[in-house]
């Protein structure tokens, strides 16, 4: 699978969770290449921003959509990795100026 | 310009990380950066007992300048940090 296909797969089922793709595709289709690259070296889809130990169990809360996005697009309105962000900011080309700190508690990090 | 070392410990498949170091790129300053997903699990938890003793959430990127830290891709932060 390539970027643009995890893209349209992706796409109409989080529409209707009410996560949009960041609409700066040059960002989004990054953000997709290094899922998938995680894909290939983990098996799974571990947020490309965070560090990964490859063990599943100990990566779960990391897997995309993490476990952070639900708060983070509420409270900023894009996930940590901007590739998700809220239905009110699914037409802003400057979501790149948004900071979103790390939510994930150091204790859950395997490392 | 005083001579201090600057590096940038990034990840190679996170955008945040590849911002920042564009964005030092484009400033002409002298950097390394070290993309800690690609490197050998010992030389890895080395490199991670360094970061977590600057930044204690050991997130990524993660950019120290002589006795600064910037954590994120912080356009204003970095600038301040770097001297630029």
């Amino acid at each position: 699978m390539d970027a643009q296909a995890l893209y349209n797969a992706l796409k109409p089922l989080q529409e209707k969770k009410g996560y949009y793709f960041n609409r700066t595709m040059d960002r989004t289709m990054d953000i997709l290449n290094g899922l998938l690259k995680n894909k290939d070296r983990y098996g799974y889809l571990a947020c490309p921003c965070r560090l990964a130990s490859g063990e599943r169990e100990e990566d779960k809360d990391i897997i995309c959509p993490c476990e952070y996005r639900e708060p983070d697009v509420k409270e900023f309105g894009t996930c940590y990795c901007h590739l998700y962000v809220s239905e009110d900011k699914k037409n802003d080309d400057d979501i790149s100026k948004i900071k979103v700190p790390e939510r994930r508690p150091r204790e859950r990090m395997p490392f | 310009m005083e001579d201090r070392k600057i590096i940038v410990y990034s990840l190679s498949t996170c955008g945040h990380c590849r911002d920042t170091i564009k964005f030092i790129r484009e400033k002409g300053v002298d950097f390394s950066f070290i993309d800690i997903d690609l490197l050998e699990k010992q030389e890895r938890m080395k490199v991670l007992d360094e970061i977590k003793k600057i930044n204690p959430e050991c997130s990524f990127p993660t950019t120290v300048a002589g006795d600064r830290t910037v954590v994120g891709f912080n356009e204003e932060l970095l600038e301040e940090a770097l001297n630029i």
